[in-house]
Formats: structure tokens, sequence, C-alpha cells
């Protein structure tokens, strides 16, 4: 296989500016932000963050109550079948027809995308072990979840879009679903929008992420850049302190006595600069995880 | 060729293939002229993003453990083997200095650490003779 190349031209969906409120509640304030075509997009934030709102107004599902949304250059309130025709969505809640049988779910989807793929939904149906004759009703929680993903991928669509994919499965089938995003991706350079609060998950699969918090958009940028941009250092002071030197700006620190632990988003040098001028001498310096870079992104936000 | 991909110590996912097939080659488990699987393959079995993998491959390439054949596939570089005892040793350097830093803050003197690691080499070498 050759490697993947990501297209760095216009982007796939452009928000500019989006704002929605329901009632007194802000849920996505002034949001802006562009996801190239081609890989892995995660959308990561905590419960009520606001990552479906901005999935749903993708979808055209939302009308912008301010700004704009284009997706493959297209209002997707204004032309749903030029962007929902593109689309393959797997919604959080799974809400598929309960009365519908597996085999009529895929037969009365397929009406609705002229570039349905029978062989592969067959592949997809069989892969999943999908009994083509269960009512969805019964379907259990990971077999609703792989039928939803079936409808969702049997048309090849330009961009896949899943809302917590993996919200309450077994490790089985949340392998299924990352399954499929890799394939997505890897088979015709094709782009996957997902929002998960895993995140492992985000950090095996993405390629480039954005954190959401409170409706606003924090960090946007490569996974790589993310990664690479956040340290944790831990600091000896020539004495104790009760209280963590201020040594300029950084997302979080902890720590008691004469041992501090600082996590900083970029400026790392400048840290050490004002670690040694305020007698201290750098212990460790370490690369974090996704998840503590999360934890310390939101957690700087409340101080 | 087993590779584990853990996300909780913040170590890039290229990083730990790169470093787990360094490893792999250096002991002899992937031996020169060995095909690695091709990218997809791998990005699937491992469950991480297919350019992740290729990006490894790319630096295990500059590096010269591994080249691109003209077939398309990646094998381990008939150089390997050379490199491999440099390579060794600094593997074991990296790991000499996490524990050196880890009896310091044990304030576990130095001349106690060598006794320490004279100890279990006794203990190891007893264990394997009973084997």
């Amino acid at each position: 296989m050759s490697e993947i190349t990501i297209p760095a031209e216009s982007p796939l969906i452009d928000i500019r500016g989006v704002t929605r409120r329901f009632g007194e509640k802000t849920a996505l304030h002034n949001i802006s932000l562009t996801i190239p075509s081609g890989g892995v997009f995660g959308l990561i934030g905590g419960n009520g963050a606001g990552k479906t709102t901005l999935i749903k107004h993708i979808l055209g599902l939302f009308r912008p109550q301010s700004g704009t949304v284009r997706v493959f250059g297209l209002d997707p309130v204004q032309d749903p079948v030029g962007t929902l025709g593109r689309i393959g969505y797997l919604s959080e809640d799974r809400d598929l027809p309960d009365w519908m049988r597996v085999g009529e779910l895929m037969r009365y989807t397929q009406a609705f995308f002229p570039k349905w793929d029978v062989k592969y939904a067959q592949e997809l149906q069989e892969a999943f072990d999908l009994d083509p004759l269960a009512k969805v009703k019964t379907l259990s929680r990971g077999q609703r979840a792989r039928a939803g993903l079936l409808i969702a991928l049997a048309h090849r669509p330009d961009l896949l879009v899943l809302d917590e994919p993996s919200s309450g499965l077994d490790p089985v089938v949340r392998r299924d679903i990352l399954g499929a995003i890799i394939r997505t991706i890897a088979d015709e350079g094709r782009t996957v929008l997902f929002s998960s609060h895993l995140l492992d998950e985000v950090e095996r699969v993405a390629d480039r992420l954005a954190i959401i918090h409170e409706g606003e958009i924090l960090l946007t940028s490569s996974l790589d850049e993310i990664k690479e941009s956040h340290r944790r250092l831990t600091l000896r002071f020539n004495r104790p302190h009760t209280t963590a030197p201020a040594l300029g700006s950084v997302l979080a620190c902890d720590g008691h006595d004469a041992e501090w632990t600082y996590i900083c988003q970029g400026k790392i040098d400048e840290l050490r600069r004002s670690a040694v001028a305020a007698g201290a001498t750098v212990v460790d310096e370490a690369a974090l995880s996704l998840d503590e870079i999360f934890v310390s992104q939101i957690q700087s936000q409340r101080r | 060729m087993r590779i584990h991909i853990s996300t909780t110590d913040g170590v890039p996912i290229y990083q730990q293939i790169v470093n787990q097939i360094k490893y792999l080659v250096a002991s002899g488990s992937l031996a020169p002229g060995a095909e690695l699987p091709a990218i997809r393959v791998l990005a699937e079995r491992l469950i991480v993003n297919p350019n992740t993998v290729a990006r490894a491959y790319r630096e295990l390439e500059t590096a010269g453990v591994v080249e691109k054949r003209r077939t398309a596939g990646t094998f381990v570089s008939d150089q390997a083997t050379p490199l491999a005892r440099r390579e060794r040793l600094k593997i074991l350097a990296e790991r000499v200095d996490a524990l050196l830093a880890e009896a310091g803050q044990m304030a576990i003197s130095f001349d106690e650490l060598l006794t320490l690691v004279r100890q279990r080499q006794t203990v190891l070498e007893s264990s394997r003779a009973q084997e």
C-alpha cells in the first residue's frame, strides 16, 4: 500500500463563527473549525461540551443561529441531498427503526443512496454476524451498533461521521468500529469525523483533533503537534514551598515541599529558564498521554 | 511480529512501533531480509492510524533498519545486524538511565545499586542452572 496523503487544500468541513443557544443555555459559542479532507478527525470533550450539537450542524439537522457551516463547499441546510448523500452517520443513540428486520433496514437504506454497494453491505453483514431476519428491536446493544455502522458504511461515504461510536460497548464491538474507521481512510483516502470521550481510542486513530469544552474549541491541531507541544516537567527547588512557585504560563501544577510538577504547552525552554532562575533543577521531563493533556487543558480553564 | 501499543505512558505511538521493531531486529526475532507487514495490515492489527504506521516505517528506513523494495514491500535491512550491538547498548543505556534516576529518588547510593545488580545476577544464574 502506498502512503496516505492528506491534501491540504480547501477544507472538507468549514465552520465559521457558529453560535447556538437552547433557551438560556449556550451550547456552542462562536465556534470556528476547519476539517481537512482525508484522515481521521477526533472531536473530544466531556458530556454536554457541545460535540453532538456541533455534529448536528455539520449534518444540517440544526440551522446555525449565527455563522456559517459548509460541508463539501455546500450549505447542509440548503442542500441536504448534496451533502447527506455523501455522508455516513452513526448517531450516539443509534436511532434505527425498531420494527424493521436487519435485511429490511439494509434494503430501505439502500434506496436513499445511489452509491450503495450491495456486495460490501453483504460482506459487512457477514463480518458483523448480523442475522438479516432479526428484528432491530431484538438486537443487543453491540449488534445494534454494528447494524448502524453497516448502514453508515455501505454506501462508501466520502465522510463518515460517528458520534460517540464506542460509548457503552464491549471491547470486541469497539474494535470493529475502530477497525472500520481505519479501513475507511486506508481504502481511498476518505475522511472520518468521530467524537469520543475515550481518549485512548482517539490517540490511536486520530490524525487531527479538536478539544471542545463548554461550547468552545480550546485547541485544534494535529495529534503529533499536540503530543510534541505538551510536556510535564518535574522540578526540585532549593527549598520547600507551600504553594507552587509561579513560573509563567503553565496549564497545571501539582506537588509539595521542594518537588513540584508543571504541565506546559509549548514554551518549554522558557519554563526551564525560569525554573533555573527560581533555584530549581529539572528532575524529569516527560511526554503526556492524550488523556493527561485533555485533563490539564480542562483544568487550566477552571483556574 | 508482536507489538504492544500503550496509550498511557505518553510515548507517541509511532515511536513505540519504531522502538519495538528495533528491539525485535536487535534481538534477532526479526532476521535481515524478513518482510514487515503491509502498513494497512499492521494498522488494522494494532488498531492505529495507518499514517502512524507509515511514519514509523519511514523513520526505520531513515535509520537503516528496514528498506523498501520495488515490490512495495518493507523488509528488514541486510545491514541491520552490524547495528545490532550498538542498538542493544543504546536501548540498555536508556534503561540504565531510568534505573539510576529511580535509585536517586529512593536515596539508594550508586555502590548499593551496583551490589544489588550483582546480587540479582547471582539469583538469575542460579535459577537458570536449576532449569
